[in-house]
């Protein structure tokens, strides 16, 4: 749920990066937070576990320019991927503007990245939304490793309804500001069909 | 169905200052902030500028959507207060209505009893507040008021073009 301030001219807009355990959801956020200019983020938040798994969200707030005299400032925020932080996924895509979907390039997590999908589209639904209402994009990231399924047989699993789609790595930031500004733009043409 | 933006006027803002600068006195805290469920800053008093209020607002509201989520589990509506005890500072939130949020942050020169007294009377005021606001806005929604209706590819384009 974007919020708009009429007093300050801004608009706020929250977006979740989705996708199964160590996907790499946390480094998506971290590399945004290293490249950005420090004047147009605020502090990265990591609620983590001791070996670095995110125990409930991480959160970035990044201001991107302005549209129509309006300061856009976007929410950047991660779930945990373990399965059994289940409730706490629920929790966080409450008021979600866009989702970002990071899929794992490897064979070994087609199911995992299938089974992620799902309980997006689930969770969704608890929040009175389907994923086809949502504005998303997917990621294929991790291209970097040597057995990484092609890009088509992935599209075909988790993206049938083609939308916006990107390959990354995220540890070398290949792909991380695309499928930012992908979800991004999805986020604020939405706005303009809602006629805020 | 999407959920409508969350918006807010200058006339809005204003009543909601008002209400929580009464209110940090009358408590003796020091400072509150005013926040929505999806951690967005709406308002804050004055000594609350030195803290990083972005992230005060985005931590509280996760605070309060995992509490809401413990009550649930146990068969309650919600647990719509909470405390956080300190050695020194404390915490005192208040959820206000199914929107707002309110962060009372306080120390020894006040109490949780004050704190909880005078909370519940500010609750009440905000959530008068944000009713007000969302009607003037429904009134509000048509075109000619609208910022982003017709926001044309190119200027969201512009957004990324460095
Ligand atoms: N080779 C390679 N490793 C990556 C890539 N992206 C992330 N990783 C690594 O994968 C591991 C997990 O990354 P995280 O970003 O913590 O994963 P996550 O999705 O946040 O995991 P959870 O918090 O448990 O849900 C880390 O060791 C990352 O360095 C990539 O594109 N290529
Ligand atoms: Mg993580």
């Amino acid at each position: 749920m974007s919020f708009i301030n009429y007093a300050a001219r801004e608009i706020n807009c929250k977006i979740v990066y989705y996708g199964p355990g160590l996907c790499g959801k946390t480094t998506n956020l971290q590399y945004v937070y290293a490249k950005t200019n420090p004047d147009l983020k605020g502090k990265m938040i990591s609620l983590a576990t001791e070996t670095e798994r995110t125990l409930f969200f991480d959160f970035l707030p990044l201001a991107l320019g302005e549209i129509r005299g309006f300061k856009t400032r976007f929410h950047l925020y991660t779930v945990p991927g373990q399965v059994f932080y289940d409730a706490s996924r629920k929790l966080i895509l409450k008021g979600v503007d866009g989702a970002v979907f990071v899929a794992d390039s490897q064979p070994a997590r087609e199911e995992a990245n299938i089974e992620s999908l799902e309980n997006l589209q689930t969770n969704l639904v608890e929040h009175g939304l389907e994923l086809s209402d949502l504005p998303w994009v997917m990621q294929y990231n991790k291209r970097d490793m040597p057995d990484a399924m092609p890009v088509e047989e992935m599209r075909k699993l988790l993206n049938p309804t083609g939308v916006p789609d990107f390959a990354a790595c995220a540890t070398s930031g290949e792909g991380v500001f695309e499928t930012l500004k992908g979800v991004a733009k999805g986020v604020l043409s939405n706005l303009r069909k809602m006629g805020i | 169905m999407f959920e409508s933006p969350f918006a807010m006027r200058e006339k809005a803002f204003a009543a909601i200052q008002v209400i929580i600068d009464e209110l940090v006195v009358e408590t003796g805290a020091r400072g509150i902030l005013v926040i929505d469920r999806v951690g967005q800053l709406l308002s804050r008093t004055e000594k609350m500028e030195e803290f990083d209020t972005t992230s005060l607002a985005s931590l509280a509201a996760g605070c309060v959507a995992a509490t809401g989520g413990l009550a649930r589990l146990l068969g309650e509506k919600d647990f719509p207060s909470h405390f956080h005890q300190g050695e020194s500072g404390s915490l005192y939130i208040n959820r206000v209505d199914e929107r707002g949020i309110l962060i009372v942050f306080f120390d020894r020169d006040s109490s949780l009893g004050l704190v909880r007294l005078r909370a519940r009377k500010g609750s009440a005021a905000l959530a008068h507040v944000f009713k007000e606001s969302q009607k003037e806005n429904e009134a509000k929604s048509s075109p000619e008021h609208s910022a982003f209706a017709n926001i044309t590819d190119e200027e969201i384009d512009n957004l990324f073009s460095d």
